[in-house]
């Protein structure tokens, strides 16, 4: 394992911890479902780097991309989340 | 890497864990699942890593009669790509009880939700 | 405060257990059993260049099996609990239009985007995907169409169909199997074909492209339950 890869998985591994924070901490629900969609996203691209393309593929497509979509249309029918 | 990627899943984990029991709002609650998730697939991969082998695809880089000592275990990628699936499946019915909730009371904030205490 | 002490205490005992398990990791630098044996056998028992989809579609296919049945039973749930207490809904909604570009983007990519899913899920025995990548790309084509009108609505009919079917050719092949080869779900009913070729791998092209069909509507059908709720 080269150099490069190894900085870009910690990189990597920096955000996703980063995007998670967001996740649990932000005010807005809007932000937190984005942060979330963004910690499966660079998860998807360790998946690759971890020679695992089957997953990577499933992670981008499924749980980043159709999960966070779900989030929001079930967000936009509580009018925002706020009760 | 696989120590990175093992370590941040841990730490995802952990995260998806605090934020699902202390947050009151129903739909962070679920982000916060769909985080711990996440770091659960990225463990089970981290496993099935091994340093200086490739995807367990065969091709002209790697023949079927090299395969044993040139990939990785594809047991874990097999299993986290169920997990995946199914993690949609779970995340999509617990939106739609959170949907439904709010529908019937007009509340998303669990700690408002006094039917079931006692 | 109690409540937040003793999640804190949870998570340190969770983090502790998760610190021993890390540092006591060791990589292997063999493979075990198990994976040597796919390893070993699946070039030439089964033809299929992707061992994680011979895996999943033919030496664990009860698992998948299993899987697809979870997901119908999600969406039907789904549209079980959706479906209720909707016919009281009369305040109309005026939604803006979605504007020219994603309109006509949306015409444009759409055919691209189920082409695209067709094309993951056949060949997910030689390349990366599959039938659960190709149906959520399938998925991502109709929200894209929810996406330029949210008061869109699909044929559940349609959708129902295709879930059934592919449902149904799913467990007929698996059937074949206990005739025509080894046992429930082997894939070694038709020839395994000569190995990289689009034709190969016996008969697990055609359950990957039955799946992600189904996996495909049903991802569909929960994005529609879901965007019904708007109201209409």
């Amino acid at each position: 394992m080269n150099t490069v890869m190894f900085a870009i998985s910690v990189l990597l591994a920096v955000a996703m911890i980063g995007a998670a924070f967001i996740t649990i901490l932000a005010k807005r629900p809007a932000t937190a479902m984005l942060a979330a969609g963004l910690v499966s996203l660079f998860a998807s691209v360790l998946f690759l780097f971890m020679a695992a393309p089957d997953v990577a593929m499933t992670e981008a497509a499924i749980g980043s991309g159709l999960t966070t979509f779900l989030f929001f249309f079930v967000l936009g029918r509580v009018r925002g989340g706020r009760s | 890497m696989d120590w990175i990627a093992m370590g941040t899943g841990f730490t995802l984990i952990l995260m998806g864990l605090y934020g699902a029991l202390t947050n009151r709002n129903i739909l962070r609650i679920i982000v916060s699942f769909t985080v711990a998730d996440t770091g659960v697939n990225l463990v089970l991969v981290a496993v099935g890593y091994m340093h200086g082998r490739t995807a367990p695809i065969l091709d002209e880089a790697v023949s079927a009669a090299q395969a044993v000592t040139r990939i990785i275990d594809p047991v874990p990628q097999a299993l986290v790509l169920t997990a995946i699936v199914i993690g949609l499946g779970v995340t999509a019915l617990m939106l739609t009880y959170a949907y439904k909730l709010y529908e019937v009371k007009g509340i998303l904030d669990i700690s408002k939700c006094k039917d079931l205490k006692w | 405060m109690i409540r937040r002490f003793a999640v804190f205490l949870l998570l340190l005992a969770l983090g502790s257990i998760f610190v021993n398990l890390l540092m006591g990791y060791v990589p292997d630098s063999e493979l075990n059993l198990t994976a040597r044996y796919y390893a070993e056998h699946t070039a030439q028992d089964i033809g299929a260049a992707n061992i994680v989809t011979a895996i999943v579609i033919t030496y664990r296919g009860l698992d998948t099996l299993g899987e697809v049945t979870v997901l119908f039973l999600t969406a039907t749930i789904i549209g079980m609990v959706l479906s209720q207490g909707q016919k009281h809904r009369a305040l109309q909604r005026q939604l803006p239009p979605s504007g020219e570009l994603l309109t006509t983007g949306s015409r444009l990519l759409v055919p691209l985007i189920l082409l695209l899913g067709a094309y993951v899920f056949l060949n997910g025995h030689l390349t990366p995907g599959g039938g659960f990548q190709g149906g959520a790309i399938i998925a991502s084509a109709a929200l894209l169409l929810l996406l330029t009108d949210p008061l869109r609505r699909f044929s559940h009919r349609l959708i129902s169909v295709v879930e059934s079917v592919s449902g149904l050719v799913f467990v007929a092949s698996g059937v074949l199997g206990i005739l025509y080869a080894g046992g429930f779900l082997d894939s070694r009913i038709l020839s395994t074909g000569t190995f990289g070729a689009l034709f190969s791998a016996g008969v697990i092209p055609v359950i990957y492209s039955f799946v992600g069909l189904k996996v495909g509507a049903e991802f569909t059908s929960m994005l529609t339950n879901l965007a019904e709720t708007e109201q209409s």
